[in-house]
């Protein structure tokens, strides 16, 4: 049978994944938009198993409001990618350090 | 006319020329400055006359009225008005008279110098200011002509403003008067404060009930209250003419043109402060403490720079000294109370001192403003008008009787010798030594620059001659009040209560009265029992000393100057006055502004709240630039991490 606390525990692990995943990554920016999905994805993951359990609509609502906003983040997401590609001629995480003090 | 509007004319002229002379300076060009300043002042000489001879002659009564209010403020009212007695009136003729004669012998003097125009403009301020403050009747306009005569007299000495001595003697002169006025301003507000007026007539009717009132001053001292008043107001006084130890700005002040020298630093500006007390009598009368003080004070001052005077070898300095050592004789005149007999010295001094210092101009432009009394001699042969001109005026001087000095001097001295209050056996001390003295520096003056072989080099003898009329006219007018004013004026002014409105007098304390019995047969039997006084015969004493050394022996002033190296030393140094002042005063106002600089500006202000504030931000803001790595995940990481103890302190501390 599964409980609501299997459905917290993959979100909890889908979001340690994706902060694991911020982390480790070095390489590309494109993976670290792909985490930041995850994450959300991680949060609806829990919106939903509350909105079942609790019999409670509102939960669901709220989920697509954020794949709402996570289509448009990733579309502006990629958009900047794409821009930065043209002017650097790279992705690398670790090339992108301007803002350092 | 209205006497009103006369009287409101004459310190308006002089300000009228002042402003046509300073402003249009180029549009009225040099003879149309000269010509406008000595029209202002010769009309309003001529109007100070009329005044006088009204209040004189005619017995015109006191007048006191204001003419305009200034301000009110809480209920202090700061008006301008006339107060006009016998002693303006008085006031009012010599300063007109002197101006005047300066102003001409100006023309003569100034002739080649580029600020022609300036300097009538300035002497012009001077004589609408001095005008001022002699006509005032309340405080705050005897405060403004003071401070303005004090400024035009800072603009004067710096008159040649490219040369270095003069503007630190101006600014001597002007840093010395505030120290002077700083007693000054105290006394005026002592006298708001307890008397509740700055209006003469009115403090004059409170100072009764002010007599006896005790006030502290530092440390718990008990003082009477009018004993501080009269000291705070006699040290402005000591300021502005020049009494020790406020004194050593008057000798410096001779790096001006000469004729400013003979207007202000000796004739009117330097006699304010004996002008001002002998106006305030009938406070000064109150304190028998004040009046020994400024006795005393008088006294050193007449003794001690007459000293300096003998010294000296720059023909000015020798006359400033001597303006010192007469100001000292006024000055002990008001200590014995004897205030009419202060103003008669005055009133002669300004006339033959004047007279002098002309004199002395006189030779220094023939000479090419060489001023140095062992680059003459033989002068007189040159100049017989100026060499004239200045004997009389030093026998006026030296009091030689029936000249105007020996009225007002002898009766200085009768008046000390029966004065009755702490101090006076000094002050008969220095007054008679004060005779020898006077007589021993005016003669070597007189024989070092006029007689004698001539030490002049060869060139400047032979451009040696007589100045123009210009310059002798005002010295032959000048001479004859310095001869006779004296003679004719004396009885009236003195015993004749031709002052009597203007001075207060205690009975106990008035001396002048009891001199009067002296004069039972005239001046003239006056004039030959001088003959036969104490004080002739030690002026005679001084011109025999004069006359053997200076005259007829001149290498014996060489071997006494070797002899007496250590006292001639301490009379060349000026007893250390200004080396005393240089270090204690200017040293320590030195230190102490550096020591606040460095001390207070540089490193607290500057360095701690300033700089310092700056660089903790800098030092702080360095640390925290460390965690900007500019790495996205760092950000990430940092949000995430705010995220989870947000929430964490959410659940654990609701």
């Amino acid at each position: 049978m599964l409980t609501l606390a299997h459905f917290l525990s993959l979100g909890a692990i889908l979001f340690c994944i994706s902060v694991a995943g911020i982390f480790l990554n070095r390489k590309n920016v494109l993976i670290l938009l792909m985490c930041i999905e995850l994450m959300l994805l991680a949060v609806n993951m829990n919106f939903v198993a509350f909105s079942h359990f609790l019999d409670h609509m509102d939960g669901q609502v709220f989920v697509f409001f954020i794949l709402t906003v996570a289509a448009a983040e990733a579309a502006i997401g990629l958009a900047i990618l794409v821009v930065l590609f043209r002017n650097r001629q790279s992705i690398e995480v670790g090339d992108l350090a301007d803002l350092k003090g | 006319m209205r006497l009103q509007t006369i009287l409101l004319m004459i310190p308006l002229l002089p300000l009228v020329g002042d402003l046509t002379a300073g402003l249009f300076r180029h549009f009225v060009g040099r003879a149309g400055a000269h010509t406008v300043t000595i029209l202002a002042v010769g009309l309003s000489f001529l109007l100070s006359a009329y005044v006088a001879w009204e209040v004189f002659f005619n017995n015109l009564p006191v007048l006191n009225y204001s003419v305009y209010t200034w301000a009110i403020s809480d209920g202090i009212r700061f008006e301008i008005g006339f107060l006009i007695d016998s002693l303006s009136a008085l006031m009012m003729v010599v300063v007109t008279f002197v101006s005047l004669m300066v102003h001409i012998y100006t023309i003569g003097y100034m002739k080649d110098d580029p600020g022609y125009q300036r300097f009538f403009a300035y002497i012009n301020l001077f004589t609408f200011a001095m005008l001022m403050l002699v006509m005032a009747n309340n405080f705050i306009q005897l405060f403004f002509g003071w401070e303005a005569v004090g400024v035009v007299s800072y603009l004067l000495i710096g008159f040649w403003f490219k040369k270095d001595s003069a503007v630190k003697a101006n600014l001597k002169a002007f840093l010395v008067n505030r120290v002077g006025d700083f007693g000054f301003l105290l006394g005026i507000a002592a006298v708001l404060l307890y008397m509740g007026s700055l209006d003469y007539a009115e403090v004059f009717a409170a100072t009764p009930a002010v007599e006896g009132q005790t006030m502290t001053v530092l440390f718990g001292w008990e003082w009477q209250v009018m004993t501080v008043i009269c000291i705070c107001l006699f040290i402005g006084a000591m300021g502005k003419s020049a009494q020790v130890p406020l004194h050593v700005w008057l000798p410096d002040s001779m790096e001006g043109p000469t004729p400013i020298s003979a207007l202000i630093h000796a004739a009117t500006m330097v006699t304010a402060g004996i002008f001002m007390v002998a106006r305030l009598s009938p406070m000064f009368e109150t304190s028998v403490t004040a009046l020994s003080f400024i006795l005393v004070i008088g006294a050193v001052t007449a003794l001690f720079t007459g000293l300096i005077g003998i010294v000296q070898t720059d023909i000015k300095r020798v006359v400033a000294y001597s303006t010192l050592s007469q100001l000292g004789y006024m000055t002990v005149a008001l200590g014995v109370s004897a205030y009419s007999v202060a103003v008669f010295h005055l009133m002669t001094h300004a006339f033959f001192k004047a007279l002098l210092f002309l004199a002395a101009g006189s030779v220094i432009m023939a000479l090419h403003h060489k001023q140095d009394m062992r680059q003459m001699g033989g002068v007189g042969r040159y100049m017989p008008i100026t060499a004239a001109t200045a004997w009389l005026g030093s026998l006026a001087l030296i009091g030689f009787p029936f000249f105007s000095g020996f009225y007002s001097k002898d009766l200085i001295i009768e008046a000390v010798k029966l004065a009755d209050r702490p101090g006076v056996a000094f002050a008969t001390f220095a007054v008679y030594a004060g005779v020898v003295i006077t007589a021993l520096y005016s003669f070597r003056m007189l024989y070092l620059t006029f007689h004698g072989p001539t030490r002049m080099d060869e060139e400047t003898r032979s451009h040696a001659h007589e100045s123009p009329w210009v310059v002798t006219v005002p010295l032959v007018l000048l001479a004859i009040p310095s001869v006779l004013i004296g003679y004719f004026t004396v009885v009236p002014l003195l015993f004749g209560g031709a002052l009597e409105d203007a001075i207060f007098v205690r009975e106990a304390h008035d001396v002048v009265a009891q001199l009067a019995y002296k004069f039972d047969n005239g001046p003239f039997a006056f004039g030959l029992a001088g003959f036969l006084t104490p004080v002739f015969w030690l002026a005679m004493l001084g011109v025999g000393l004069a006359t053997y050394i200076y005259l007829f022996n001149q290498a014996l002033a060489e071997r006494l100057k070797q002899r007496l190296i250590w006292p001639w030393t301490v009379l060349d140094r000026k007893y250390g006055f200004d080396e005393l002042y240089q270090t204690v005063f200017t040293g320590g106002g030195l230190k102490l502004a550096s020591g606040l600089s460095r001390g207070g500006d540089r490193f607290l202000i500057d360095g701690l709240l300033v700089n310092g504030s700056a660089r903790l931000v800098g030092r702080l803001s360095g640390l925290l630039r460390q965690m900007q790595s500019g790495f996205l995940y760092h950000y990430a990481f940092a949000m995430i991490i705010g995220l989870v103890a947000l929430m964490a302190s959410f659940v654990l501390l609701r």
